[in-house]
């Protein structure tokens, strides 16, 4: 299985990653041989298995709507690198969210 | 060439719990910043989402008041994007196994036809955090606010169904009526607890395919969606009339002020989001029970209402239609009814009328006025009774309205009571009989309309007080009597 040079650049550009040529080809490799490790369990006989949709056999984990106590505000902040006036502050961000 | 143009909508909805969705903290609206905000909201390492039961039924509660199937399997994905008021980098939802799939919404069109709106989906979400930008250029900075982030968010999703901005209108206000009749949310548009994208596009009128469709997001105001759409409806016809079709897909803004919708950027198929399934959150099955555990808990919905109101109280559809569309003067008209014997038609034109009136006037819902069913029934039984003229009555209910006290005390404070003493009543007929000679020779002259102006003067004399058909009675036996 092969991941292409492009396909890599593609990943980093969603991951904000930048990546020199260099570094992109290099993943390509290194990417490609993982997945062809990981791609052996395509070939692990699965007839008449039903398919695994999620890794937990639990289901139904739910919480009562009942509302505990929050975090103080300085300790939530207080990892924060810059704050003001109780808010996260961080850059600029372009579009209105 | 006509055009015709397709709209779809993405509903963003917040449910009102009392916590948020994945953790414990309160799903309050207007607190100080980052005051309900825990490691979990936070997104910090570590932590363990652990889901909201009553979110879930929320969920299912609008899936079934919208007709959806609910799914008997459901499950939790990460969608996966930047933003920094998604303390994660990815934002909790469900991709292909959603809570509730189909259904729709029936809306009657400005041409005055009756047309289902087909749904696509309904899921469950978490809310992001708030983003507040300050400063300009170079300097600007962002600041955020992780209280909403975490609020149990439904995402309604419909075909591409509707064929009008104004469509698209009566569809999000019959919308917004449902969630609020069930309570599942408040629907505040200016508190952003619904809100919507709208996908449009626009082709040639009796073309099968799909124009190429611009995204237009955060749609914030019932004008806003009207005039956003009707705006980008016209451009794209602009743009297929000059032969120049749009290249490519896009998201695009509205910008309230120049009134015009502006480009963000190409829009994000659906593969980068790289959705799967959320390895913290165990699937849900959804069993039948609960299914019809819920459904037994839904309210009686607007079209239901409006159609027994017809059927029940012989309403007409415009009385029906005023008195159902919301659940809190529905349940106001019903409450009132069930105490008072007399007619129906009664309760509800005092509801429409006046109540609605001083209801708009202080913009208040019937839950907030002071008035009180109890106190609208005693009154109407009070005028019923001869004990106030209809006329007087107004005043009462505009004190009961204010005050909240019931209408027998009103009545006596400040001694509105019908005056209904035949004795004390003929000794001012006649003081008006010999005050005006000229009306008094109109009417034994032939001319009864002369009656009428006799009857206003004995009323205003009165301020009102006197029983109006008691004065009638009182003034022909007068007016006979005369030599
Ligand atoms: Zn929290």
């Amino acid at each position: 299985m092969k991941l292409e040079k492009e396909e890599v650049k593609r990943l980093a550009e969603l991951a904000r990653f930048e990546l020199s040529e260099e570094e992109a080809a290099e993943f390509s490799h290194q990417l490609s041989e993982v997945l062809a490790y990981t791609g052996q369990v395509r070939e692990a006989p699965v007839e008449g298995e039903k398919p695994a949709i999620h890794l937990l056999s639990l289901t139904n984990v739910l919480r009562d709507d009942e509302v505990k106590p929050s975090l103080p505000r300085e300790e939530a902040l207080a990892n924060a690198p810059h704050r003001e006036e109780g808010f996260f502050r961080v850059p600029k961000i372009l579009e209105e969210s | 060439m006509n055009y015709e143009t397709v709209i779809g909508l993405e509903v963003h909805v917040e449910l009102k719990t009392e916590a948020k969705v994945f953790c414990g903290c309160a799903a309050r609206f207007g607190a100080e910043p980052n005051t309900h905000v825990c490691p979990g909201c936070l997104g910090m390492p570590g932590v363990l989402p652990v889901l909201n039961k009553k979110a879930v039924e929320f969920c299912i509660k609008a899936g079934l008041a919208l007709q959806c199937r609910i799914a008997p399997f459901s499950m939790f994905d990460r969608k996966q994007y930047f933003y920094p008021d998604l303390p994660q980098a990815y934002q909790i939802s469900q991709g292909d196994l959603p809570l509730c799939t189909g259904g729709g919404l029936k809306i009657v069109t400005p041409g005055g036809e009756e047309k289902i709106i087909r749904l696509n989906r309904i899921h469950l979400e978490e809310e992001a955090g708030r983003t507040y930008h300050s400063g300009a250029g170079a300097t600007g900075y962002s600041l955020l606010d992780f209280n909403r982030s975490g609020l149990p968010l439904i995402e309604i999703v419909t075909e591409p169904d509707l064929r009008s901005p104004a469509e698209a209108k009566i569809f999000l206000e019959k919308l917004q009526e449902i969630l609020r009749y069930i309570e599942v949310s408040d629907c505040k548009m200016e508190e952003g607890s619904f809100r919507c994208d709208a996908n449009i596009s626009v082709r040639p009128a009796g073309s099968q395919e799909f124009g190429r469709r611009m995204e237009i997001k955060n749609l914030n105001s019932f004008k806003a969606i009207q005039s956003a759409l009707t705006y980008e409806a016209n451009r794209l016809g602009s743009l297929l009339a000059a032969g120049t079709p749009p290249e490519q897909e896009e998201s695009r803004g509205w910008d309230e002020t120049r009134g015009m919708t502006f480009f963000m950027r190409p829009k994000e198929k659906a593969t980068d989001y790289r959705y799967f399934p959320d390895p913290d959150l165990p699937p849900l099955v959804i069993a039948e029970e609960w299914v019809e555990e819920i459904r037994a808990g839904l309210p009686e919905l607007p079209e239901e209402k409006k159609a027994r109101y017809m059927e029940e109280y012989g309403l007409s559809a415009q009385d029906a239609d005023l008195l159902g569309s919301s659940r809190e003067t529905a349940e106001f008209f019903e409450a009132t009814l069930r105490l008072y014997s007399g007619e129906v038609k009664t309760v509800a034109n005092w509801v429409m009328g006046e109540f609605a009136r001083l209801l708009n006037l202080e913009k208040l819902t019937p839950i907030q006025s002071k008035l009180e069913p109890e106190a609208l029934a005693a009154m109407l039984q009070m005028i019923d009774a001869g004990e106030i003229s209809g006329k007087i009555a107004k005043t009462v209910f505009e004190e009961m309205f204010y005050s909240g006290k019931p209408p027998r005390e009103i009545v006596a404070e400040k001694g509105l009571a019908q005056i209904s003493d035949e004795s004390q009543l003929v000794v001012l007929v006649r003081e008006i009989l010999a005050q005006h000679p000229g009306p008094v020779a109109d009417y034994r002259a032939g001319k009864t309309k002369a009656l009428g102006f006799l009857v206003g003067q004995v009323m205003k004399e009165t301020k009102g007080q006197a029983n109006p058909g008691l004065v009638n009675k009182l003034l022909r036996e007068e007016l006979e009597k005369l030599p």
